[in-house]
C-alpha cells in the first residue's frame, strides 16, 4: 500500500478540552506528530507572556496545531467529501499543512522576530524543506510532497481552496485559537458556534464561503475576535511582560555587540546577537532556554539587564498610562529628558507600546482587495462580501479602534533615595498617585 | 519613539498624495524589499504581499490626526486617499527621519498603476526563485490578472532602476 494511502491499525486520538477528541487514522500524520521537530512545539506556549495576566494561559503551540488538524479534518471529512468542487486528492496535503503550519514558531515568537529581525514563517519553510524528520516523512509520501505542503503554509500554492481553509479570514486556525484560548485563560468572549460555521462552510472555486443562512454563526466568530484581541491579546498587563521581554533581549544583544563578559556564556544567543542563525540552532531553542538565561542573568553585573530578568521572573512589571500620541508627543520629550537626568536609562524604561505593535487580524471587507473578506453564498449562487449583509459586521470593521501605552517602572519613581526632584517631576507628569495602573491581575 | 510611524509619515509625505490602500501596500513592500528600512511584516496573501501591521499602523496615524484619509465611492467599491496633516508635519519635523533618496522612489512608484505594483511586489516576494519559475508563479497565482511575458521583463527591469536609484545611497 502507498505511504500516503496508509491508515493506522486501529484509530488514535487525543483528549483534547476544546474539541473532545482529535482523531487520527492517517500514518503520515501520525508519524508527523512523532517527529522531534513537531513535538519540540509541546514546550512553545501558544500566547507567549499571557501567562503572567492570565495564569491558565500555559496551552503550547502543539496543542493548537492538532486543534487545527481535527478542524480541517472534520471539514474535509464531514463537509467537504463528496462534493464536486472538492478535490479529495488534496485531502492528505491540506491536513499535513493544518497540522505543520506553525512549525517554525520559537520561543516567545513576536519579541524574538521583533529583536533579531527574523520571520518564523521562514524557519517553518526550512523545516518542511531541510534536513529534518518531518521532511523525511513527507518526502517519503512524494519528492516533491514537502514543497507541496510549504506553499500550502506560506499561502503561494495555486491550490487556492487549500490554502483558505488554512488561512482565510475564517479559517481553521483562527477557529480553533479563539476556542482555546478562551477556553485556557478562562474568559468567556471566545465562544461561537463553530459546528454551525462548519456544516454552512462551502468550497466555491478558489475559496471557502459560508451560506448565507449561517451568517448570524459567523457573526459570533467576528465578535468573539474582536473582544479577544481587547480582552486578552492586548491585554496591558501582558503587553508590560512583552515589552520587558523585548528590553532584555534588546539589552543582551547590546551587551555582546559591546563585548561585554557574560558571568555565563550565552552561547544559545550566539548565532542571533550575529544574525547567523541556521536551523540547528533555531530548534535547539525552547522556552526553558530562554527562562534558564533569565534566571541566571539576574546575577549580571550589568544593571540593567539584571533588573528587567528579576521583573520578567517575579512578574514585577511595569506600570503603564494611557498616551496620545499626538497631543502628547512633547510631554513624552520632556519625560525622556527628565528620565535621563534621574539616571534612568529611557531606552529601557520609558516605552511606548502601539497596537500595531502586535498587529491581529481584525475582520477586514477587502475593500480594495487589500485581503480576500469572507463570502456569503446567497441562494441564486450569488456571492456577497459579509459586511454588506451583516449590520454588526459592518459596525465593527467600520470602526477604528487604536490604543497606545506609555510603560514605566513605578519603582524607581518612587524610590527617592535619589534624584528626589527630578523623580517628583516625572510623577507629576505621569500622574502617578499610589493607586494608579496598580493592576496586579486581570 | 514611533519611528516606524513615522518612517510611514515621511513616506506619505514624499509621495505627496497616494490614492488607494492596495497602492500604499505595494508601495511600501517595495521600498522595503529594494531596501528601505521599513520594519513592517508582510506575508503573501490572495492579492500579493500584504501587512496587517501596516494597515494598523495607517489607521492609528489617521486616528492621531497626522494622516488624512479621503473615502471616495468608485464605481461599485470605495477607494481612500491619504495625504499628511499639517500636525503630521509638524510631528514630522520635530521627529525627523532620514532616508536618502527614497522620494525619488516613492514617486516613481506612485506614477505607476496599482494593477503593476501588485506584479511587481509579486515578483520580488518570489525574489529566491529563477526567473523562470517566478514567471509560472506569476501566471498561476495572479491569473485572473492576465499578465504578460512582456509585462514581467517590464517588471524586473523596473526593479533594477529602482535598485540603480538605491545605490546611490
Amino acid at each position: 500500500m502507498r505511504y500516503s494511502a496508509e491508515k493506522l491499525s486501529e484509530e488514535k486520538v487525543f483528549k483534547d478540552p476544546v474539541h473532545r477528541y482529535v482523531h487520527v487514522r492517517d500514518r503520515v500524520i501520525w508519524d508527523l506528530v512523532g517527529t522531534k521537530e513537531f513535538q519540540r512545539l509541546r514546550r512553545i506556549k501558544q500566547l507567549g507572556t499571557t501567562f503572567l495576566t492570565f495564569h491558565g494561559a500555559e496551552h503550547s503551540r502543539f496543542n493548537h496545531s492538532l486543534g487545527v488538524y481535527e478542524i480541517v479534518r472534520r471539514i474535509i471529512d464531514d463537509v467537504f467529501a463528496g462534493r464536486p468542487e472538492w478535490n479529495d486528492d488534496d485531502r492528505l496535503l491540506t491536513l499535513c499543512a493544518a497540522l505543520l503550519h506553525d512549525l517554525g514558531h520559537g520561543p516567545f515568537s513576536h519579541s524574538f522576530e521583533k529583536v533579531f529581525d527574523f520571520d518564523h514563517e521562514d524557519f517553518t519553510q526550512a523545516i518542511v524543506l531541510g534536513n529534518t524528520e518531518v521532511n523525511a516523512i513527507l518526502k517519503k509520501v512524494s519528492p516533491d510532497f514537502p514543497q507541496q505542503v510549504a506553499e500550502v503554509i506560506a499561502k503561494t500554492s495555486a491550490k487556492k481552496l487549500v490554502v483558505s481553509l488554512i488561512s482565510s479570514q475564517i479559517d481553521a486556525d483562527r477557529m480553533d485559537y479563539l476556542q482555546r484560548d478562551a477556553y485556557f485563560t478562562g474568559v468567556s468572549y471566545g465562544q461561537f458556534d463553530m459546528e454551525r460555521i462548519l456544516r454552512v462552510m462551502r468550497p466555491k472555486e478558489d475559496q471557502v464561503v459560508i451560506k448565507k443562512s449561517g451568517m448570524h454563526a459567523v457573526e459570533d466568530y467576528i465578535m468573539s475576535r474582536y473582544q479577544m484581541y481587547w480582552q486578552v491579546y492586548f491585554h496591558p498587563v501582558s503587553r508590560s511582560a512583552e515589552v520587558i521581554l523585548t528590553k532584555i533581549l534588546h539589552r543582551a544583544k547590546q551587551l555582546y555587540e559591546n563585548n561585554y563578559s557574560f558571568k555565563n556564556d550565552p552561547i544559545h544567543f550566539y548565532s542571533f546577537f550575529t544574525d547567523k542563525v541556521t536551523l540547528e540552532d533555531y530548534l535547539k531553542l525552547d522556552e526553558s532556554i530562554i527562562m534558564y538565561y533569565f534566571q541566571i542573568w539576574q546575577e549580571e553585573d550589568d544593571g540593567i539587564l539584571s533588573d528587567l530578568c528579576r521583573r520578567f521572573v517575579n512578574r514585577n512589571l511595569f506600570k503603564y498610562a494611557e498616551f496620545d500620541p499626538a497631543k502628547e508627543y512633547k510631554k513624552l520629550a520632556e519625560l525622556t529628558r527628565l528620565f535621563e537626568k534621574a539616571g534612568i536609562d529611557p531606552e529601557y524604561y520609558l516605552v511606548v507600546d502601539s497596537s500595531s505593535d502586535l498587529p491581529y487580524d481584525f475582520y477586514r471587507p477587502g475593500e480594495e482587495e487589500e485581503r480576500l473578506p469572507i463570502h456569503l453564498l446567497m441562494k441564486n449562487g450569488e456571492l456577497k462580501e459579509l459586511s454588506r449583509e451583516s449590520e454588526i459586521v459592518d459596525a465593527i470593521s467600520g470602526k477604528r479602534r487604536t490604543d497606545h501605552k506609555l510603560y514605566y517602572p513605578v519603582d524607581f519613581l518612587e524610590d527617592e533615595s535619589s534624584e528626589k526632584n527630578i523623580k517628583k517631576q516625572i510623577r507629576t507628569l505621569l500622574e502617578i498617585n499610589p493607586r494608579v495602573g496598580d493592576d496586579e491581575s486581570c | 519613539m514611533l519611528k516606524d510611524h513615522a518612517k510611514l509619515m515621511q513616506a506619505v509625505l514624499v509621495s505627496g498624495e497616494i490614492l488607494g490602500r492596495k497602492k500604499l501596500q505595494k508601495m511600501i513592500y517595495i521600498a522595503k524589499k529594494v531596501s528601505f528600512p521599513f520594519h513592517e511584516r508582510f506575508q503573501f496573501h490572495f492579492y500579493g504581499p500584504y501587512s496587517e501591521e501596516l494597515t494598523l499602523r495607517v489607521e492609528e496615524l489617521c486616528n492621531m490626526g497626522f494622516l488624512n484619509e479621503i473615502k471616495e465611492k468608485k464605481g461599485g467599491y470605495f477607494q481612500y486617499r491619504y495625504t499628511l496633516t499639517d500636525t503630521g508635519k509638524e510631528f514630522l519635523s520635530l521627529n525627523e527621519v532620514e532616508m536618502p533618496f527614497l522620494q525619488d522612489c516613492l514617486e516613481d512608484m506612485n506614477d505607476q498603476n496599482a494593477r503593476f505594483l501588485e506584479l511587481v511586489s509579486t515578483v520580488l516576494y518570489f525574489d529566491n526563485l529563477s526567473k523562470e519559475e517566478v514567471t509560472d508563479k506569476v501566471f498561476t497565482l495572479k491569473s485572473s490578472q492576465r499578465y504578460t511575458e512582456a509585462e514581467v521583463d517590464e517588471a524586473y527591469a523596473y526593479i533594477e532602476a529602482l535598485k540603480e536609484k538605491t545605490k546611490l545611497q
